[in-house]
């Protein structure tokens, strides 16, 4: 019985979570684009109206998806994905230029972003591959499979020159290293994104002195010791004083703490490494080494930022990594994007009672930055919803694909997770000032047909897969 | 279970960790900072100065002086404008391309989204012509201010003029934003707190591109503006437009009061300007010519000349030395062509003894070396210092010295020395002597009064011994008149004393006696006066004269400065009779067309004018 009512089978928890954000967003969308003149909420000339339609029509696709059977994805994955990669080949040549980047289909009213849906196709073509039988990540050929898989889209969507989309696509890592991927890869790939952006975000003493911090917790957690942390912070005191006493002796009076913390802790950290090898410790070289790796890369980095880049290169790449300066300049939009949500205080200012995303100050307000609204009108206790909505769901979508028996439904289970974790990460995260402004929506929230219908899609077909998760699927 | 199945714990570790940093950010922001709170509001409110009108100014009898006529500021709001064609709307504007140009960066420099003004006070006929153009310029609007506007084209240092505020009035005077504007001389500085008015505040709340959205709390927070408060001044406007044409094409001053009240009916210093040249955008052009003018126009030489005042001083001794008891009326000194001690000589041109009135009729500077010595060597004294300083407390009781006008703040005091300063510039320690001071007897050496204080002090002659504060504004519209203008002030001369300084004043216009200026006199009119040469060591002396009318019951009192006119009779007598006639008649008298005339006619600026009189010594 219960294994043959898919609708008795479905995960209700999502359904819920998913009806709660996207009954949020349009409320959102509505006191964003509110207008007295207009309030008819069904009023298709309006956002609101539009939206309100695109809803329904999404939850008609929802139930489309349940319908289908489960076997109908296994078996056309590939199929999927080669539709796909050809519309963003199509797309190309016929797209639409919006923005700088030609990335819709316009046909009549509607438009349509296949970069959008090619990470379904993504999705289920990673997951096919990665449940054929016997495959292991462990082989060279196979590892150069799956990369070709994710980054062909990729590509395409790099020459529509739109690559916010693109980014997305790393975050298929995160179920390739559920599926055996090497950690060392997660870890350094992670590492270096967040040693690049710190250390052109933060200043450099911080960037230092947190990153030696970091090195000495990391040693401690291998060693289990403090005595010897406390050595290597005694050596770095040493050395560091005829560094200080130069700076005081040979200085006009200020105190440059960088110049002294950069060449103390470098040399500090060589000796260590030295002696490390030597005396065959094990763990510590590795991280030694991974330090003066690390500030060499900061160095350069800097260096490279400030001497090779043009002033206007370095506002665009600091327009990226969201870093605030003038406020009418690069960091506009994140300053007035954090003015709106500071302003909000604790409980909000009330629905419809927004300024500053109402009257446009903050760009965008429907769409990318709709969080905004969000932030102003409902407050800290309205963001925390939000933010605890979408972290249940993840947590939930986890628990979901770690349940499955079949390895596909898992994979794509994953895919769905991380796709809708890039998403929430980056779009909240560039409203608040802690990721780079990239140009993707928040899934469920944002105003717009395109971004909802996939992203319902995408949550239904692992719905779907999940309500079969006791049949055999391959 | 497969053997990567720990790995979840990882990835939900990700999850969660992100979710964490957010509700920190999020706290932080929303909780934590107020900073977000305070720009939010500063976003969005726009604050929409209602500016109120300046008060209007009228003359004595209630004509209308000063107005207000409306002038519209070119406005832009960077963010808005698109590509327009800047040669023709400079052509349109009458304003040179660059400095456009230069305006534009500025407001561009300020803030993108913030309107700012980039030209000024246009014209109502040229803003009529450009509003049905404006279309083609987007993110350009006008704003409506207020210019001052002139009926008669007299009193221009009266009045003064209006300016931008300057920023260290910004600085200290909260009530000023920049590009708001103040009075900067004249009445319009003085009663800068009256005219002004209140500005009226309204508060909305406006989108990025300051397109208004609504009211601020219902307008609970809005003021309106309150009118400024019209001022009624002293002026008789026809006299003062009399007085200036008089004084075309000379250099020099004219005060006029009115005795009984201490009312400034009239002050001129010549050469003046147009009121309007110092309006809005014509000052910004004529301002610097005026400044590098060397007859010095934008200078109030009624208020600010500080000439030695001749002559017309002699009153001053006669008066202290009647009331010290050092004279008589019949107390008769001989002139003898000058006063002669010793190697000392003080000249004149008499060969005869004068009494009091006398001695004035015919100016003799013997009389008072005389007189003035008897002051200085008062036997009731210990000594000539003493008696220095006793004749000097006499005369800053007669409004010298000091600040004599109420609100005429450009005034300057004169100068009357104390011992002090004779201590250290003459005596140097040795004992004081009569001799070295005697000059002051004929009202020359150290001392200097200015016009309005001569004036002043032909009131006190008028009123026997009082005057009021000499004042320009008679009345404000809410009902203020501050006290100090009701306020008398008494010299420290009996009133008795004055009745044969005014014999000696009648007779100054009196052909039968004759008098120094009896040229001057006008029939039927009684008036009382004294001549005067003030000297000039850069050129030709000033001719000077002070005067008021009738003897009895006198209606104005009136100082006259000609500067190079010589002597007393010549120029500023005639003048001050003139006035004085127009004054009390409303006209002059066929018999004396020919004075009017005659100085009409008269230029001292321009040597190779055929009225010029060339002088030499
Ligand atoms: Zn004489």
């Amino acid at each position: 019985m219960r294994r043959n009512n898919t609708f008795l089978n479905l995960d209700w928890i999502v359904i819920v979570l998913y009806l709660f954000m996207v009954l949020a967003g349009w409320l959102n969308i509505y006191s964003a684009v509110y207008n007295e003149e207009h309030n008819n909420i069904f009023d298709l000339s309006q956002r609101y109206g539009k939206q309100l339609m695109w809803i329904g029509f999404a939850l008609m696709l929802a139930l489309f998806v349940i319908v289908v059977d489960s076997k109908f994805y296994v078996t056309f994955s590939y199929l999927f994905y080669a539709l796909f990669i050809l519309l963003l080949i199509i797309v190309l040549f016929f797209g639409k230029e919006v923005n700088g980047s030609k990335s819709w289909f316009v046909i009549g009213n509607f438009a349509f972003q296949p970069a959008e849906f090619a990470k379904y196709g993504t999705a289920l073509a990673i997951s096919k591959l990665l449940s054929t039988y016997n495959f292991s990540l462990k082989i060279r050929q196979n590892q150069l499979i799956a990369a070709l898989i994710i980054l062909l889209p990729v590509a395409l969507i790099i020459l529509q020159n739109d690559t916010g989309s693109a980014l997305v696509y790393l975050i298929f890592i995160i179920p390739l290293f559920r599926e055996g991927m090497s950690g060392l890869i997660l870890f350094f790939g992670v590492y270096f994104t967040i040693l690049f952006i710190g250390s052109l975000v933060m200043s450099p003493v911080a960037f230092i002195v947190v990153l030696l911090l970091l090195s000495l917790l990391v040693a401690f957690y291998f060693l289990k010791r403090w005595l010897p942390i406390g050595k290597v912070v005694l050596l770095l005191l040493a050395i560091s004083m005829p560094f200080a006493i130069y700076q005081i002796l040979a200085g006009d009076g200020s105190f440059d703490l960088y110049f002294v913390l950069i060449r103390s802790s470098f040399l500090t950290a060589l000796l260590l490494l030295f002696r490390t090898i030597v005396k065959r410790i094990q763990h510590m070289p590795l991280i030694t080494a991974v330090f003066l790796v690390s500030i060499v890369f900061s160095v350069s980095v800097d260096f490279a930022f400030n001497r090779f880049l043009e002033p206007h290169q370095q506002d665009r790449i600091n327009h990226l990594l969201g870093i605030e300066s003038d406020p009418l300049g690069a960091g506009y939009n994140v300053n007035q994007s954090k003015i709106a949500i500071g302003s909000g205080g604790f409980l909000g200012k009330g629905f419809l009672k927004g300024t500053q995303t109402k009257y446009d100050f903050v760009p965008e307000q429907s769409t990318d930055f709709i969080f905004c609204t969000v932030g102003e009108e409902w407050g800290f206790v309205g963001s925390l919803l939000v933010v605890a909505a979408f972290v249940w769901l993840l947590i939930r979508l986890v628990q979901l694909a770690e349940r499955q028996r079949s390895k596909y439904s898992r994979v794509f289970g994953y895919s769905v997770a991380a796709i809708l974790f890039f998403h929430f990460a980056i779009n909240i995260g560039m409203t608040i000032g802690v990721a780079p402004v990239i140009g993707i929506p928040l899934p469920f929230f944002s105003y717009g047909g395109s971004s909802l219908w996939f992203f319902t899609i995408l949550l239904f077909t692992f719905l779907r897969l999940d309500a079969s998760r006791l049949e055999q699927l391959h | 279970m497969d053997s990567y199945s720990k790995r979840k714990n990882m990835i939900l570790l990700i999850f969660i960790v992100v979710g964490i940093v957010f509700v920190i950010k999020l706290f932080t922001l929303q909780v934590i900072s107020s900073a977000y709170k305070k720009t939010a509001t500063k976003n969005v409110l726009r604050e929409v100065v209602d500016y109120p009108s300046r008060g209007l100014i009228y003359d004595r009898n209630g004509q209308l002086m000063v107005y207000n006529q409306a002038a519209y500021d070119l406005m832009a709001t960077p963010r808005e404008i698109s590509v327009f064609d800047t040669l023709e709307l400079c052509r349109l504007l009458d304003v040179p391309i660059e400095n456009f140009r230069i305006e534009i960066q500025k407001a561009q420099k300020y803030s993108r989204f913030k309107p700012s003004i980039v030209v000024k006070q246009i014209s109502p006929e040229r803003y009529a012509l450009m509003q049905e153009k404006m279309y083609k310029y987007p993110g350009f609007f006008f704003q409506t201010r207020t210019l001052r506007s002139y009926t008669y084209s007299n009193a221009a240092h009266v009045l003064g003029y209006v300016g931008e505020v300057n920023q260290s009035l910004i600085d200290n005077e909260p009530y000023y934003k920049s590009g708001d504007y103040v009075g900067i001389t004249g009445i319009e500085k003085a009663y800068e707190s009256e005219l002004r008015g209140v500005k009226g505040f309204r508060f909305f709340l406006v989108d990025v591109h300051n397109r208004v959205k609504g009211s601020y709390e219902n307008g609970q927070l809005d003021t309106m503006s309150i009118k400024g408060n019209d001022l009624v001044t002293t002026l008789d406007v026809e006299l003062q437009g009399y007085a200036e044409l008089l004084m075309q094409n000379k250099a020099g001053s004219i005060v006029a009061i009115e005795p009984a009240s201490g009312e400034i009916l009239a002050l001129v210093s010549a050469p003046g300007y147009l009121p309007d040249d110092l309006v809005g955008r014509k000052r910004i052009e004529n301002y610097p010519k005026m400044a590098a003018d060397s007859l010095l126009p934008l200078y109030n030489r009624a208020l600010r000349a500080q000439y030695p005042p001749g002559s017309t001083f002699k009153m001053v001794h006669a008066l202290i030395a009647l009331q010290e008891g050092v004279i008589t009326p019949y107390t008769s000194f001989t002139c003898n062509h000058g006063y002669h001690v010793g190697s000392f000589s003080q000249k004149c041109h008499h060969n005869q003894a004068f009494q009091l009135t006398g001695s004035i009729a015919q100016s003799c500077n013997a009389y008072y070396s005389y007189t003035f010595r008897r002051i200085l060597e008062n036997p009731a004294l210990s000594g000539v210092r003493q008696g220095y300083e006793r004749w000097r407390e006499y005369v800053v009781s007669l409004g010298f010295s000091s600040q004599v006008s109420f609100d005429l703040d450009e005034e300057l005091k004169g100068f009357i020395p104390n011992s002090d300063y004779y201590e250290e510039h003459v005596f140097r320690k040795s004992r004081w002597r009569a001799l070295p001071l005697i000059s002051l007897a004929i009202g020359q050496g150290e001392v200097e009064t200015t016009p309005i204080q001569m004036a002043n002090y032909a009131a006190i002659l008028a009123n026997r011994g009082w005057y009021y504060k000499p004042h320009v504004v008679k009345s404000i519209s809410n009902g203020n008149v501050h006290p100090e203008i009701r306020e008398i002030h008494r010299s420290k001369i009996d009133p008795v004393h004055f009745e044969e300084i005014m014999d000696g004043m009648e007779y100054v216009l009196d052909p039968n006696y004759p008098g120094t200026a009896s040229s001057a006199r006008i029939p039927g009119i009684v008036v009382c006066g004294k001549t005067g040469t003030a000297e000039n060591p850069h050129g030709a002396d000033h001719s000077t004269f002070i005067a008021f009318a009738p003897r009895e019951n006198p209606k104005i009192a009136i100082a006259v400065y000609v500067e190079n006119g010589r002597w007393g009779n010549l120029y500023a007598a005639p003048i001050a009779t003139l006035i004085i006639e127009k004054y009390l008649n409303g006209e002059i008298q066929p018999s004396r067309k020919y004075v009017e005339d005659n100085m009409l006619k008269t230029n001292l600026l321009y040597p190779e004018l055929p009225n010029y009189i060339r002088y030499s010594k």
